[in-house]
């Protein structure tokens, strides 16, 4: 059997990377949730937050497990999977990627420790500290990867000689088109998952009657914070999106199903897009729609599909599904956020089951959207892997396609134990609750690790 | 600039290597010894033992990594294909390993399987790793600046033998580390194992030593053509005098010395290695210069690596002089 190197690779890639982006979102978002918990405990002196910040640290512990290995996967596929990447954008790429390790993961790694195992063992002011520390070292992370995904997108300050990209400009290149958008975007996407999960815990435990101060504690954050953060990120995807028709304009003809160029574009609501005869299929839309949206002209014109020939489009099918789940789960998070802060107001937010068992189930969406927010950005900038600069196909490595073909197979089975296992007991360290433990901060566990350790130095030495 | 960039570079990186062999070979090399032990007590107060430092001693491996793709991408496209098979199966086991440190303290039942997947992903990324080094080692088949060779060509007994060895190696790092932060029963048997440990790493030393003049010409020429020689014999010495000193520490019941002087083992294997192969970064063909990235690139990464990297190694510092000393039972877990 012959298989096909670059198909399995890129299979391989989008199942890699789909399963670390859960992670990462999540943990984000949970670092920073936890970070603002002890502030506020230190602050208030609250027991309830100090209880939801150890509860939320166990799971974060599961999850950030999870996305660093994931992650490692990542930086060493590059190498295996795509060297034809590394040697043609790699002096352009490969700071980026390295001003990551150097200014995120170290940090996120280290302080991990003490954010983890550090309850007893160091005062509490430095225990927040270590919480700020991984919290800013996820957001670094961030600023790192999207501003090499973004410059993949829409590359500048750079020139080409013999085919390889040679760096000009670093400003430029760190801070290109499409990076502050999709930063905003993706850092936004985080926090609003993260929101869901934690509105989502809390709606379960008020169901069920137990831990009823944490569980309205969460269920005022989480709705307050996505009522004000999910119209926000409606805002930056506009954004985001009319800048991408800027540099990518295909990409967005394939998001809008639009074939026809010379015709203004509907805002289609759906369709089936039949790639081969260059057409809708079922279509409902609201005619000029997109054009409205787009170029704030009914009559105004956008590239269409067709402008390009067929070689050069991207999958439309997966960019155009995608992105319509992307956006119909950003209404819905809208929709959902506001209609709780109402409930709020009115003061059912806690008791209106109507309300709160459908929300206790609605933990997974985030992830949902990034995911397919992430499909329409890869897959629409498909056949290029580097925008006019590298094909997809031109990348890979010179590797058998059965070589791929058993790393791939292999990626499945473990990723489908271990990502199994990891929801099956993160779900078990929800349904186990936070401990309601009574110790405050304690000041005299302060001198501890000095006192430790200087004992243990004179025992060894 | 040209010429010492990627002497720099090629420095650096060694460095991340070295620290990453040095720090995650310790952990690894617990999850190695994982098996040789009786009850769960005492498989907790070991895991307690490297928790808090192994992500950021993995994090070594992926500036490594990155590293080589930073300021040699040429070499980057090169080993990573040809040493597909290996590096898939460490990171795969890595997987394991990693998720074992949080999976086993939630799990109940099935506690034993993640016992099995940390000392499994252990063994195997250690084993993964031996093989990687010995694959460099042979020689890397190279055709137009690209990698022309086999799916298999890493499989050879030369490369087994080194897998093994960095199974050892590890393990006995883990052995010596687990002197400082245990007491007890966990602190006797690793004085035992570490004296076993000594002889297998020093026999496979000694057998590595041999095999690659033998079998490789411009190693012999690097060792045994003078001057080198003059310069180089002192290097076998000091490791006598190490491994000698080592095994004196263990029978005296000392606890950090016998950890020191297994890094120092290590610090000695590596320098030989430098010196057999420099300057190649894939050997036999290509050198440091020939894969180097652009000076442009190479530039305005070690300009943020001259900053970044001595703040990581401060707070580095910082965690293990948290978390420093004797454990005791039942201490540690969040
Ligand atoms: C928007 C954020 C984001 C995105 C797009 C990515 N990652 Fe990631 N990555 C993170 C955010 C992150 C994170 C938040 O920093 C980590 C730390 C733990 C976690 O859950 O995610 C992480 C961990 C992590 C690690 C382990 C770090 C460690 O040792 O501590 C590596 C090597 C990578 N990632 C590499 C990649 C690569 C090669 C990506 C692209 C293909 C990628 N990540 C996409
Ligand atoms: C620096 C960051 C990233 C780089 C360098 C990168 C690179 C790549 C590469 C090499 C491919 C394979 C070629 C292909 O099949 O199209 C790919 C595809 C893909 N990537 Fe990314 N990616 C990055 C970030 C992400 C992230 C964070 C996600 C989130 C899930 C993602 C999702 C995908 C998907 C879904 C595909 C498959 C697209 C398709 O095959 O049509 N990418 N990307
Ligand atoms: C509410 C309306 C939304 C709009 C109009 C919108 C718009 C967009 C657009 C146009 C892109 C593609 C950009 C490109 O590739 O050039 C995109 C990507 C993306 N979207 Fe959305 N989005 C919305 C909601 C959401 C939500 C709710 C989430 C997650 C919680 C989300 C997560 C993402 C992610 C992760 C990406 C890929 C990264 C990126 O390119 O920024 N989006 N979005």
């Amino acid at each position: 059997m012959d298989f096909d190197p670059v198909l399995l690779a890129r299979i391989q890639f989008a199942f890699t990377v789909t399963f670390h982006i859960i992670f990462p979102t999540f943990t984000i978002g949970l670092a920073s949730y936890i970070a603002t918990l002890e502030v506020m405990w230190l602050w208030t002196g609250t027991r309830r937050y100090h209880h939801l910040a150890r509860f939320w640290t166990k799971i974060f512990a599961v999850s950030f497990a999870m996305g660093v290995v994931s992650g490692i996967v990542l930086s060493y596929q590059f190498g295996t999977n795509w060297s034809r990447f590394s040697e043609v954008v790699g002096n352009v790429v490969g700071p980026l990627i390295g001003y990551e390790v150097l200014t995120a993961f170290f940090l996120e790694a280290t302080f991990l420790g003490i954010m983890l195992f550090g309850w007893n063992r160091v005062p509490p002011w430095l225990h927040v500290t270590a919480c700020i520390a991984v919290a800013a070292g996820t957001a670094m992370s961030a600023f790192w990867i999207l501003s090499a995904n973004s410059w993949m997108q829409t590359p500048a300050g750079h020139e080409i000689r013999n085919g390889i990209a040679y760096p000009l400009d670093w400003v430029t290149i760190v801070f290109n088109p499409s990076f502050p958008y999709r930063l905003a975007h993706m850092v936004t996407a985080a926090y609003l998952t993260t929101s869901f999960v934690v509105l989502a815990v809390g709606a379960r435990y008020m169901i069920s009657g137990r831990y009823m101060p944490e569980a309205r504690t969460m269920l005022r954050m989480g709705v307050g914070f996505a009522a004000i953060v999910a119209p926000l990120q409606l805002f930056i995807g506009d954004q985001h999106g009319l800048n991408t028709l800027k540099h990518q304009p295909i990409k967005v003809a394939a998001m809008e199903g639009h074939w026809d160029g010379s015709k203004p574009g509907a805002l289609v609501l759906f369709a089936w897009p039949d790639e081969k005869n260059e057409r809708n299929l079922f279509e409902i839309s609201i005619p000029k729609g997109a054009s409205l949206i787009l170029t704030h002209d009914p009559d105004g014109l956008f590239p269409g599909l067709k402008s390009v020939p067929p070689q050069d489009r991207p999958p439309v099918k997966n960019v155009f599904f995608s992105f319509r789940i992307m956006v119909g789960i950003g209404l819905f998070m809208i929709a959902s956020s506001w209609l709780g802060v109402f409930l709020w107001w009115r003061r059912r937010l806690f008791s209106s089951e109507w309300f709160l068992r459908p929300m206790s189930m609605m933990w997974w969406t985030g992830f949902v959207a990034v995911v397919a927010g992430w499909v329409v950005t890869e897959s629409g900038r498909q056949p290029w892997l580097v925008q006019g600069i590298l094909r997809t196909a031109d990348a890979i490595s010179p590797v058998s396609g059965a070589q791929v073909a058993t790393t791939l197979a292999l990626f499945v089975v473990v990723y489908g134990i271990v990502f199994s296992m990891g929801v099956y007991y993160i779900n078990r360290l929800i349904e186990k609750g936070p401990e309601v433990v009574t110790t405050a901060p304690s000041k005299g566990t302060a001198l501890r690790p000095i006192s430790t350790a200087a004992d243990a130095g004179r025992k060894v030495l | 600039m040209e010429w010492y960039l990627p002497v720099i570079w090629a420095a650096l990186i060694g460095t991340a290597v070295v620290m990453y062999v040095i720090l995650d070979g310790f952990d690894l090399g617990i999850g190695i010894l994982f098996p040789f032990t009786r009850t769960e007590k005492e498989r907790d107060l070991m895991m307690n033992s490297v928790a808090p430092f192994w992500d950021g001693n993995e994090t070594w491996l992926v500036l490594g990594g990155a590293g080589l793709f930073v300021a040699f991408p040429k070499a980057y496209a090169i080993i990573m294909p040809a040493m597909y098979l290996p590096v898939i199966v460490m990171l795969l086991a890595l997987i394991f390993r990693g998720v074992s440190f949080e999976f086993r303290w939630v799990a109940k039942t099935s506690k034993k399987y993640w016992n099995l997947a940390f000392a499994g992903g252990s063994i195997l990324a250690a084993f993964s790793q031996g093989v990687i080094l010995g694959g460099l080692i042979q020689g890397i088949t190279v055709k137009n600046g690209v990698f022309a060779g086999g799916a298999f060509d890493w499989l050879t007994p030369f490369t087994m033998l080194c897998g093994l060895c960095v199974i050892g190696g590890y393990a006995l790092l883990g052995a010596t580390w687990l002197l400082i932060r245990t007491d007890g029963v966990v602190n006797k048997r690793s004085r035992k194992q570490a004296k076993l440990l000594l002889i297998a790493v020093l026999v496979g030393m000694g057998i590595v030593s041999l095999w690659t003049p033998l079998q490789f010409d411009r190693i012999a020429m690097r060792w045994f053509s003078t001057p080198n020689i003059y310069y180089l014999w002192p290097v076998p010495v000091a490791a006598a005098a190490l491994a000698f000193g080592l095994w004196k520490w263990l029978n005296d019941g000392r606890d950090l010395p016998p950890f020191l002087a297994a890094i120092g083992l290590f610090l000695l294997g590596y320098f030989g290695l430098v010196v057999s192969n420099y300057p190649y970064l894939v050997p036999p063909s290509l050198t440091v210069w020939d894969t180097a990235a652009v000076p442009a690139s190479q530039i305005f990464m070690l300009i943020g690596t001259l900053v970044l990297l001595p703040i990581n190694l401060a707070y580095t510092g910082l965690v293990y002089w948290v978390f420093w000393g004797k454990l005791k039972e039942g201490e540690g877990y969040h």
